[in-house]
């Protein structure tokens, strides 16, 4: 190819609109939608909360637990286990939830899209 | 019990210093000129022909963003301030699931090779272009001058350069490397670039944390007593040595740490990043794995930053040149002499030189694409003609980057990397998060936003302690500082998200539904998304 002019011709071809209202497609907005808002808000609460911790509870962080080890360092440790474990959870909920049905609405578009300019490129004779 | 170390002896290592840099860039410079080969179309100079993997991006993305500041800088902060400086790296990293969960998938799928391919996907075109490409060239600018300027201070560390005109020299060749990678090596070059220092960075770091650990028996709890004990200060395990001073600092690091959370998404070096990689599945595992990396890199700052203060000593770290900065660079030499030492320098180096030139395609990307091919040529400019304008402003920026970091060097310049993580909360996310959820949302909601932003960011900077009223000021000797805390974030963010809700509310037009459609769909599908270019 080695061009870069190609914009996406998909909105030519295809009524975006259309397909925003088919039942599968709303039902991937649903999936993504009610994994990622109330994740990020969880998230984001929990990231606050340790932060006003760290601000105002400065004797309850300063707890001893094991050792020299306090509580505000393991909490500190268990924001890095959140993010972490957040994000193989959102991995995997996408493999199992969100890319098998996203595949089958581009597959089906872009079959359909693909049909029109192989008619197109058959009538320009190329 | 802290046993010495001979700052003086730092000096005789500048030559030893000086060669293991001198190969990082011989090495990076052969694999650039190799990469660059290919370098055809627009896609290739701006996106690397869209033809990194997951894993190489997101190593790539993890050496974009672990600056100087973060590796020397949280080092030196927990080695000083100690808890403290371990809650700073937290913000930096759970700030990644707000690019995981919320932007990079959907921007890989609806953009070609700048953010403001997204905000203006489904607005009018000219002002939201402007807009966005504006606060790109302003964080762009900040965080360049904060890199060039912080080249200059670690200097006078690394290669025991002191003086004024030795260190303009070393920020010269270091501006003029930059562009020469840029130039030649347009996104791949600065890909590889970053991949290579990200290896470097995190396989240094963790040797270290391996020996600090095994000193200690690999037992945390004594590793934390150990740097207690040399600090003479049970508080340094704990909260508030730095930020709990007063209500002010307090209410100071609650702006901070809002600035950081959701300005890492928005930063527009690191969006740019996403058009690298053929799909958005692939854009996925970028984040994942720059997640895993600069998470584990964090966690290595741990053990190191209570590892300086235990074995090198928080008042020798202060006395030494560079300040705070000289704690990770003080233990490698504590640890393992000069070799380790000219190692991690030259690690330094590469961090600055990875980074700047990070930003500085960035930038380049952003005047060419947006303000050129777009605005001013109004969608008619070849790509030929936009890569060309791309590359004259890549020198352009590394000229004033150049001249920049000459004349802010041995300022009081720390506050630049917050500013711009503010700027990217404040005038960026909301209109992403708008234009990407909210379909209502119009061309004056994201105009509001992100100029109130944008201004409102960078004028209660202006009005703050950093620039006047305080000894720390940038202008100790002026007053004229109204705001009292040194992060805008907390005023500015709320503020850019009212503006742009206000913005929609107050507008009459309304947007194209057709295009938001179009906008949704291919967000969450992929369908028409730029494919990776073929050769």
């Amino acid at each position: 190819m080695g061009n870069d002019a190609h914009m996406p011709d998909t909105g030519v071809s295809v009524d975006f609109q259309e397909v925003q209202q088919t039942p599968r497609f709303r039902e991937l907005r649903k999936r993504h939608r009610s994994f990622v808002f109330p994740m990020a808000v969880a998230f984001l609460l929990w990231y606050f909360a340790y932060v006003l911790l760290a601000d105002y509870a400065v004797g309850f962080m300063s707890t001893k637990v094991w050792g020299n080890v306090n509580v505000g360092l393991i909490l500190g440790l268990l924001q890095f286990v959140s993010t972490f474990g957040i994000t193989a959870w959102y991995v995997s909920y996408s493999n199992r939830r969100l890319d098998p049905i996203a595949q089958e609405i581009r597959t089906e578009i872009e079959g359909h899209e693909h049909d029109m300019q192989t008619g197109a490129a058959a009538r320009q004779g190329r | 019990m802290v046993p010495m170390v001979n700052v003086s002896a730092l000096k005789d290592t500048t030559l030893l210093n000086m060669g293991i840099f001198a190969l990082f860039v011989l090495v990076t410079m052969v694999i650039v000129f190799r990469a660059s080969r290919n370098n055809k179309t627009a896609a290739d100079y701006y996106a690397a022909g869209r033809s990194f993997t997951g894993s190489q991006n997101g190593t790539a993305i993890a050496g974009d963003y672990l600056s100087a500041a973060s590796f020397l800088g949280i080092t030196g902060a927990i080695a000083i301030n100690g808890y403290d400086g371990f809650l700073y790296s937290i913000g930096f990293l759970v700030a990644w699931l707000v690019a995981l969960l919320l932007v990079a998938e959907l921007l890989r799928n609806t953009g070609k090779f700048t953010m403001a391919d997204v905000l203006s996907f489904r607005l009018r075109q000219r002002p939201v272009r402007i807009a966005a490409a504006l606060s790109t060239l302003a964080v762009c600018f900040f965080y360049l001058l904060a890199q060039m300027a912080g080249a200059g201070s670690l200097i006078s560390l690394l290669l025991g350069i002191s003086d004024w005109g030795g260190q303009s020299l070393v920020i010269i060749v270091v501006g003029a490397l930059m562009i020469l990678y840029v130039l030649i090596g347009g996104m791949k070059g600065t890909t590889w670039v970053q991949i290579i220092k990200a290896v470097l960075l995190i396989a240094g770091a963790a040797v270290m944390t391996l020996w600090v650990l095994s000193i200690y028996g690999f037992n945390l709890s004594n590793l934390l007593g150990s740097a207690a004990e040399a600090a003479n200060n049970p508080n340094v395990l704990n909260p508030g040595l730095q930020y709990g001073k007063s209500d002010t600092s307090k209410l100071d690091f609650m702006s901070l740490g809002l600035a950081l959370v959701l300005g890492t998404a928005a930063l527009p070096h690191v969006l740019m990043r996403f058009y690298t990689v053929p799909t958005a599945k692939e854009a996925r595992k970028s984040v994942v794995w720059s997640i895993w990396l600069i998470g584990l890199f964090y966690l290595f700052t741990l053990v190191l930053g209570y590892g300086a203060a235990a074995l090198v000593g928080a008042d020798t770290i202060k006395s030494a040149p560079g300040g705070v900065n000289s704690a990770a660079p003080l233990l490698a030499f504590h640890l393992g002499g000069p070799l380790l030492l000219g190692f991690i320098s030259a690690v330094a180096f590469a961090t600055i030189l990875a980074v700047v030139a990070g930003l500085t395609i960035t930038a380049a990307a952003s005047f060419a694409h947006d303000i050129y091919a777009n605005v001013i040529a109004k969608g008619g400019a070849d790509p030929a003609t936009e890569v060309k304008v791309a590359r004259r402003t890549v020198v352009v920026i590394g000229i004033l980057a150049i001249l920049g970091g000459i004349f802010a060097n041995g300022q009081n310049v720390a506050f630049l990397v917050a500013l711009a993580f503010a700027v990217a909360a404040s005038a960026n996310l909301p209109t992403i998060v708008y234009s990407l959820f909210w379909r209502r949302f119009t061309t004056r909601g994201a105009v509001w936003s992100m100029y109130g932003g944008l201004a409102s960011a960078i004028i209660l900077i202006a009005f703050s302690p950093v620039v006047s009223g305080a000894k720390t000021s940038m202008i100790p000797a002026a007053n004229f500082a109204f705001f009292p805390l040194s992060n805008p974030g907390i005023v500015s963010i709320p503020l850019a998200f009212l503006l742009g809700y206000l913005g929609t509310v107050l507008d009459k037009r309304a947007e194209d539904p057709a295009k938001q459609a179009e906008m949704e769909v291919r967000s969450l599908t992929g369908v028409g998304a730029e494919k990776a270019v073929d050769h």
